[in-house]
């Protein structure tokens, strides 16, 4: 178990983690979420005793990381950012140092093998590490957090540079660790804490902003009624027909992705199903709908709902229409026939340019 | 702590650091046997040993150069300060393991005096009161060059500090010796590592000059784990 309470970590003046507290209970698999600078790191930091607060406190099963270090660290495994390898060593040699390093009672030779095994490195074991692609270098840097078989693991962006093959199966691993150890690992990937945790605890600007398990967490962002549709219309009259629907909270214009259509997010009441109403009010203006799907979840989105100032949408959008349609007027076409018109413009000139290559 | 000795040892000889420190302290000694002793057909190895021992302090920084230097800028010492281990034991570890490196150097001049033993009578009192000198200026340099290293992430910042603290402390005496105030002299001597060495060198153990350079060794290990630990607060 790891309970952390009122942690702060100031550089200088700057207050990297400012008055976070959390627990994590044994068994748990804690996702945690948030931008780059956001403070995760250095909550990692110092969770593993690298780093010490500037105040507030933090016990790992039971033993406080700053009174009782050592006993703290021995219950940890950490994959830092970087994975912490000696390039000049082979992985049994590396393996071997940070057996002996965390002093481990474990039977070595099948302690060792196991976790290989676990990490799929048994093939790579005699190699220099400087040699491994970066996929194995992670999975060794995972190996190594294994060592001892501590209770809590800690890992620091684990995917992070690796190929979606690897990603996939590194989401895999975790899951699986997941069963025997209480893991607290650190994305700013989304899809990543859905794919894996049970618990989601985002923070931004060293503050939590969220903590919840994904799907809640996404309920109550979006209520989960958040649609993009995509119609072949003009835009501010596609715009106002959707805004004009009952049960419709919020529209926003995403700009034109396929030619003669439009794109626009339309966002209702949670439990109203809104894709009737779209379709037929498509339907009566005579322009075909050439799409409807469920918007996905992203960071970026989160973000804005946690921590952005509240915005207002509709008049963004707005903005967004008179902007779409001054830029056509001026050239004095519509709408659709400007974009469209340079859009298959430029087309047509790099399919003649593929041809001269030919 | 043995892990980490394990580990350095290791380090040393399976990249080129540790084959070089040695093979250069092995030429330079080879050229001041050959030239104070050969040459100069003398089993007084008196002259040999002074110079010998001011050639090879400034070659430690070879040693300790990237001791932390290295592991911070490889991010590695982020496996060395989360283990459930003291960071005493860590940094003993290193300094006990370039103490090995460098004594398996020193050593040599064991065999020079062997050699020289088959044709003529040598102090054996010089020769053991020499190593262990040599041991001893070896363990303080060891340790300033380890703090040096861990203020820097840059193995050649580490090395040239080092350097230069070498020879400062080999220039000190010389420095001593023309300033006309007593009490200022005493003072610049007394930051002079190798005044203290001259009584080893005539075969003379003093208990003082012993203590002298022990305190140097713990005094800069001490202050290289306290600014580990620093580091974390900072």
């Amino acid at each position: 178990m790891i309970e952390v309470k009122n942690l702060v970590k100031r550089f200088g003046g700057k207050a990297a983690v400012n008055d976070i507290s959390f627990t994590v209970h044994d068994g748990e698999v804690l996702g945690f979420l948030g931008p780059n600078g956001a403070g995760k790191t250095t909550t990692m930091n110092m969770l593993t005793g690298y780093l010490s607060s500037t105040s507030g406190s933090i016990t790992i099963s039971g033993y406080d990381i700053l009174a009782q270090p050592e006993l703290a660290k021995s219950k940890i495994g950490y994959l830092p950012e970087k994975p912490p390898l000696y390039p000049d060593m082979t992985v049994e040699e590396y393996l071997d140092f940070i057996y002996e390093l965390k002093g481990c009672t474990l039977k070595r030779y099948d302690h060792i093998k196991e976790i290989c095994e676990l990490v799929g490195i048994e093939h790579v074991y005699g190699r220099v590490i400087k040699h491994l692609s970066k996929g194995y270098q992670q999975r060794v840097g995972l190996a190594q957090a294994l060592v001892g078989n501590p209770e809590v693991l800690i890992l620091d962006e684990p995917t992070v540079g690796l190929d979606p093959r690897q990603i996939i199966e590194i989401r895999n691993l975790i899951r699986r660790l997941g069963e025997k150890h209480t893991v607290i690992f650190s994305t700013h990937i989304l899809s990543e804490v859905q794919a894996v945790c049970e618990r989601i605890l985002v923070i931004n600007d060293g503050k939590i902003v969220a903590d919840d398990t994904p799907d809640s967490l996404s309920v109550k962002l979006y209520g989960d009624n958040r649609l993009t549709v995509r119609v072949a219309g003009p835009a501010d009259g596609v715009y106002r027909a959707m805004r004009a629907l009952d049960g419709v909270k919020k529209c926003e214009l995403l700009g034109i992705k396929e030619k003669g259509s439009v794109d626009i997010n339309v966002e209702s009441a949670a439990g109203a199903d809104m894709r009737i109403p779209i379709f037929r009010v498509c339907a009566e203006n005579g322009w075909p709908l050439l799409g409807i799907k469920n918007t996905e979840l992203d960071l970026e989105d989160i973000f804005m709902k946690l921590t952005g100032p509240e915005e207002d949408i509709p008049a963004q959008a707005q903005k967004k229409v008179r902007r779409l349609k001054s830029r056509g007027s001026a050239s004095g076409g519509t709408l659709d026939d400007v974009s469209e018109g340079t859009k298959a413009a430029k087309r047509a000139a790099k399919a003649e340019r593929a041809k001269k290559k030919k | 702590m043995g892990a980490v000795y394990k580990k350095e040892l290791r380090g040393y000889f399976s990249s080129p650091i540790g084959f070089v420190f040695i093979a250069v302290v092995f030429f330079l000694s080879g050229v001041f046997f050959l030239s104070s002793n050969i040459l100069a057909g003398t089993a007084d190895m008196r002259g040999f040993f002074s110079q010998y021992q001011e050639i090879v302090i400034f070659v430690i920084p070879m040693l300790t150069m990237r001791t932390w230097s290295d592991e911070k800028r490889n991010k590695t010492d982020q496996a060395l300060l989360t283990a459930p281990v003291g960071l005493t034991r860590i940094t003993l570890g290193k300094f006990f393991a370039a103490l090995t490196v460098y004594g398996i150097a020193a050593s040599v001049t064991v065999v020079y005096a062997l050699t020289l033993a088959t044709a003529a009578d040598v102090d054996g009192l010089v020769v053991a009161s020499n190593v262990f000198g040599m041991m001893l200026v070896g363990a303080a340099m060891v340790a300033v060059g380890m703090f040096i290293s861990n203020l820097t992430e840059s193995q050649v910042v580490a090395a040239v500090l080092t350097f230069a603290v070498a020879l400062v402390t080999v220039l000190m005496e010389s420095v001593a010796l023309v300033i006309p105030v007593e009490w200022i002299a005493n003072a610049v001597l007394a930051l002079s590592v190798f005044s203290r060495y001259n009584d080893f060198s005539v075969g003379m153990f003093n208990f003082s000059d012993v203590l002298y350079y022990i305190s140097i060794a713990v005094i800069f290990t001490f202050l290289t784990v306290r600014s580990l630990e620093k580091r974390r607060w900072k």
